[in-house]
């Protein structure tokens, strides 16, 4: 059995690589990917706290995770298709319309 | 049914004002007109259901609704007939008909044809409230309302700058005498508690009044009258109104509005008598007034001009009878003069518009064949005001001069009696230089030179039958103890002051010398305007100083402009330089520059970028985390 903490340990690793990704990468194709990291990340933590407290609730709110990313995820695509044929860019800081 | 007087004018002029742009011409001059003739009709039904009415149970009140109240402060929307105000009921409607009949006429070709009705037709209703109001709230609403009314038709033609200006003074010159107006008014309420004219009667009879506050109370309303009614020192206004169409200068500006100062002295009479002082001012004022106004009169060319300062003399003399304590007399000088002063008005109208619209004496001469009905009743009209026996005017200017002399008033009464020797000489200036001598019409005028409509002669024709009996109801007392029906009648409302009486050959002499003075200004007038016609002229090189101070009326005008014009609108630019546009438009400026200043500092945080954002709400998941951790 492995502990916990090792899940954890895993889950944080990813959800800093998914920030990182996030900020230094300037697609909108590999920043949406990072946060798709995050997200798992998160679910794996959900899973392994579930498995060690014998509860499903955790089970539960990754099914609901799932699905909330995979409707983002056509969402997000959809609006990066749309911004490419605006601007034949999909980079982050070609996007600043709402500049102040 | 008398409440409905002042309420059918009102629904009418309403009427008028909301659907008169589509409505034809011909039913808005009946409209008009049968309003105003239902409203006389029941005055007149009032005026003999009146005569039935025992005098203690005097006056008539029918109370619509309460108006205001407040704490111990009431103020009824009630409407009150008494001897005096049905004869103002009678007199407002009863010309005011003839004068909305004339407008028929006049204004038949003006393109404000509805709202000069509606405009008359309100003027009506406010007047009537004025002196049916049974209240001293409800008489300074009519009081106010027949200044807008007034101040919206003199400047009617607003297009042209004069007119519109000579609203605006009216309107502001007003404002003085209102100001005084209703400061005299709060006093009353201070100390009677009412508004009410029969709880102000009460609080006088039973010395609730002190004589010192008496006459600041009195002092400040006849402020107001002198507003009003154009007297020294508020007068400047009344002369430059003429700029209104000649049907409204009739009914407003000689018949009706300008003699409310006088209905309302009259209406406060115990007021007047109590403080004395007060009284002997309003006679002086009157005196001064009525001689000053007058030899103004004697050197203008404009006809309508030297109309209207006949009128400030005149009602000069209405409040000479109020001062000496002849109310009476000063109402029913007020009575005749509503007559034969719009008689005069609108024969001048007629001449006007006979002559294409002059104005200018200079330019008329020997209408008298081209006008075979304006001149005969313009003459008639000024033979009454000239105080020419027998007819209306001779007989209410006597009572009024009779009563001074009586009082013991001499100095008034030899003001009163130079005043009438120029006002005779005035108006036979007039009637000689316009209707008779040689011609000096102007070709184009001459063209369309032509006797008025029938629906503008045949009021005219009605005046100046009236101009001649009116004076009939009030006969001096010579001619018996009960001659004066007119002074008998007011008897409930005007408390008897302290009758003098004079022996008989006294007033026939005073009756004489009456006569004599109006026959000896109409001499004059004879002799300088027809026989030589060169005397003017040779008086006016003689006294060359003399001539230009009246010809430009005193510098009144010119004094009121330095004086309190000037240094008001230089004051206001003054603080428009620098309280306007520097504190206020400062103040406003800066909030609007602050805003946008903080506006463009927070908008550095606003890149644009997502990955900006996205630190920010990471920074502040951290310091979130950080918080719940620690």
């Amino acid at each position: 059995m492995i502990p916990v903490g090792y899940f954890f340990s895993l889950s944080i690793v990813l959800f800093v690589l998914g920030i990182i990704g996030f900020f230094v990468k300037r697609d909108l194709i590999t920043m949406f990917m990072a946060v798709e990291v995050m997200l798992n990340a998160a679910n794996l933590a959900f899973i392994a706290l579930a498995k060690a407290a014998g509860s499903p609730a955790g089970q539960v709110i990754v099914f609901f995770v799932i699905t909330v990313a995979a409707a983002e995820a056509a969402v997000g695509l959809a609006i990066i298709l749309l911004v490419f044929r605006q601007k034949k860019s999909i980079k982050a800081e070609d996007m600043r319309l709402m500049k102040g | 049914m008398f409440w409905l007087i002042p309420l059918l004018p009102g629904a009418s002029a309403f009427i008028l004002a909301v659907f008169g742009k589509w409505l034809p011409k011909k039913y808005v001059s009946w409209q008009a007109c049968l309003s105003v003739f239902a409203s006389f009709g029941i005055s007149l039904v009032s005026f003999f259901g009146l005569l039935k009415v025992p005098p203690g149970s005097l006056p008539v009140i029918k109370t619509l609704f309460h108006w205001i109240q407040s704490g111990s402060f009431n103020a009824d929307l009630s409407l009150q007939l008494d001897p005096l105000s049905s004869i103002m009921t009678l007199v407002v409607t009863g010309v005011g008909l003839l004068i909305h009949v004339y407008s028929v006429g006049y204004m038949a070709h003006d393109k404000g044809y509805q709202r000069y009705f509606t405009y008359l037709n309100l003027f009506t209703f406010a007047m009537l409230i004025l002196v049916m109001g049974a209240n001293l709230v409800l008489m300074f609403v009519g009081w106010e309302g027949v200044g807008l009314c007034s101040y919206l038709l003199i400047g009617f033609w607003f297009e042209k700058h004069s007119a519109a200006n000579a609203g605006k003074k009216a309107f502001i010159v007003n404002r003085i005498g209102d100001a005084a107006f209703i400061l005299g008014i709060f006093f009353i309420f201070l100390i009677v508690g009412s508004g009410d004219f029969r709880a102000i009667t009460g609080a006088i009879e039973g010395g609730a009044i002190t004589q010192g506050m008496a006459t600041l109370i009195a002092l400040l309303l006849f402020a107001g009258a002198t507003g009003k009614s154009a007297q020294i020192p508020l007068y400047v206004w009344l002369p430059d109104a003429m700029e209104g169409p000649t049907p409204v200068s009739a009914l407003i500006h000689a018949a009706t509005m300008v003699t409310a100062g006088v209905y309302m002295v009259s209406r406060m009479n115990l007021l007047f008598t109590l403080s004395g002082v007060a009284g002997q001012v309003v006679g002086i004022v009157g005196a001064l007034t009525a001689i000053f106004a007058a030899t103004m009169a004697l050197t203008q060319n404009d006809i309508k001009r030297v109309l209207a300062y006949s009128t400030i003399s005149q009602i000069g003399y209405m409040f000479i009878g109020c001062g000496v304590g002849a109310y009476a007399a000063g109402m029913f000088h007020l009575f005749t003069h509503a007559f034969f002063k719009s008689l005069l008005f609108l024969a001048a109208g007629s001449v006007m518009h006979a002559l294409s619209g002059e104005l200018d004496m200079r330019k008329m001469g020997g209408l008298r064949k081209y006008l075979p009905l304006t001149y005969p009743t313009f003459l008639i009209g000024a033979i009454a005001i000239a105080g020419v026996p027998f007819l209306s005017g001779f007989f209410s200017k006597d009572a009024i001069l009779t009563h001074a002399f009586a009082q013991g008033q001499y100095f008034i009464w030899a003001l009163g009696l130079m005043g009438a020797v120029l006002t005779a000489f005035y108006m036979f200036r007039l009637v000689f230089l316009t209707f008779f001598g040689p011609e000096r019409i102007e070709s184009h005028a001459k063209e369309h030179l032509h006797e008025s409509p029938r629906v503008m002669t045949v009021p005219l024709v009605i005046l100046a039958f009236f101009s001649i009996i009116a004076g009939y109801v009030g006969l001096p007392v010579v001619l018996g103890e009960k001659a004066n029906l007119f002074s008998r009648f007011l008897d409930p409302v005007i408390h008897p002051g302290p009758e003098v009486h004079l022996g008989i050959s006294t007033e026939w002499l005073l009756i004489l010398v009456s006569v004599a003075v109006a026959l000896c200004g109409i001499y004059i007038a004879y002799v300088f305007y027809l026989k030589s016609p060169r005397t003017p002229h040779r008086i006016v090189a003689r006294f060359p100083a003399l001539y230009k101070l009246l010809y430009n009326k005193y510098y009144v005008d010119e004094v009121y402009n330095a004086a309190f014009v000037k240094p008001l609108v230089n004051g206001s630019q003054v603080v428009y330089d620098n309280f306007d546009l520097k504190v206020i438009d400062g103040t406003i400026d800066g909030t609007a520059a602050a805003t946008s200043f903080a506006g463009k500092v927070l908008g550095l945080f606003q890149s644009g970028l997502v990955k900006d954002y996205t630190l920010v709400l990471l920074l502040g998941v951290v310091i979130f985390l950080g918080y719940l951790l620690f």
